[in-house]
């Protein structure tokens, strides 16, 4: 099937993110990212379990001063819900109606945004309250690298979701795009997997010290 | 009703099919949804109550790991065909980290 073929809903194949061997390819790429992806990740959670609370004196703030439970349970639930509504974006693909699936990768880049925007308010209120820096200790370091490594992975999300969104605004689907928003999808439910981890090491292991 | 079959070649009902599959997969993905939902709230909601650290850590641990199971199998389609090699990238990638976290972890148990 040519990547440029026009479809209509009966036409439209059952695995549109494979039909094109560009497609297939990239189905094979991008796990292999995820899987170094995961390995990467690994070891940004093994460092930050290492110097947990490693600070140079009394004065600094530990996991136990900084984190406050109600708000690492909205960002969880922003972030969960999101990857929920991008589910439900990609049935709308599947089943070949453009505009429902644009419609649902909307509310998915705002939920992400709700979540960036309640990142960097934590990150903001921790820096100022609890003079807790990148730089001020080994558990900073850690703690910035890891969490921060992740919300980099949310804006990146985001732009590419926004990217495919506005560039295909007009195209509609093809055998073309298919591959691009499918995998864009993958991209955001892997940074929820990443965050389940976080959420449960950093903020839930962290509050019981 | 022979010609029915899914794999009839019948556009039309092979389309009908296919929308009717689409749907109830739609329809395990929100129950996986709300699992996942509950999950995180018991998970919370073990912190917030104040139980003993030794019951706590591993359980937390084991309530990301069912939920992440849900995510790659529900959400990521792992469980459908043709995902032998995301299962062989991913499955190489848990054990590598795996063992990074060991490493880590023992090297400043003392």
């Amino acid at each position: 099937m040519a990547a440029e073929q026009k479809f209509t809903p009966r036409t439209w194949p059952e695995s549109p993110e494979q039909a094109t061997l560009e497609g297939k390819n990239k189905f094979l790429g991008f796990w292999f990212f995820l899987g170094g992806e995961t390995v990467l990740f690994a070891s940004l959670f093994a460092t930050y379990l290492a110097l947990k609370d490693s600070v140079p004196s009394d004065t600094h703030a530990k996991a136990t001063d900084l984190f406050e439970l109600p708000l690492v349970f909205l960002m969880t639930m922003l972030l969960l819900t999101s990857s929920l509504t991008s589910v439900f974006a990609m049935y709308h693909m599947k089943n070949y109606n453009f505009k429902k699936m644009q419609q649902w990768l909307f509310i998915t880049v705002a939920l992400g945004l709700a979540f960036l925007g309640c990142e960097i308010y934590e990150f903001n209120h921790y820096y100022h309250e609890y003079e807790h820096k990148f730089t001020s200790s080994a558990f900073g370091s850690a703690f910035y690298t890891l969490v921060g490594f992740h919300g980099g992975h949310v804006v990146f999300g985001l732009s590419w979701i926004i990217a495919l969104m506005v560039r295909n605004a007009k195209r509609g689907l093809d055998l073309y795009n298919a591959p691009k928003f499918y995998l864009a999808s993958l991209y955001w439910h892997f940074i929820d997997v990443v965050w389940v981890f976080i959420f449960t090491v950093v903020y839930l292991m962290g509050m019981v010290g | 009703m022979a010609n029915l079959h899914p794999n009839s070649g019948d556009p039309k009902v092979t389309y009908e099919y296919r929308r009717k599959k689409h749907a109830e997969e739609m329809r395990m993905q929100v129950v996986t949804f709300t699992m996942m939902i509950f999950f995180t709230v018991i998970a919370f909601a073990a912190v917030g109550a104040g139980f003993s650290k030794w019951f706590i850590v591993p359980f937390v641990l084991l309530l990301a790991v069912v939920q992440v199971i849900f995510q790659l199998y529900y959400f990521m389609h792992m469980s459908h065909k043709g995902h032998e090699a995301p299962q062989l990238f991913m499955y190489s990638g848990m054990l590598v980290a795996f063992l990074t976290i060991l490493t880590f972890v023992t090297i400043i148990w003392w």
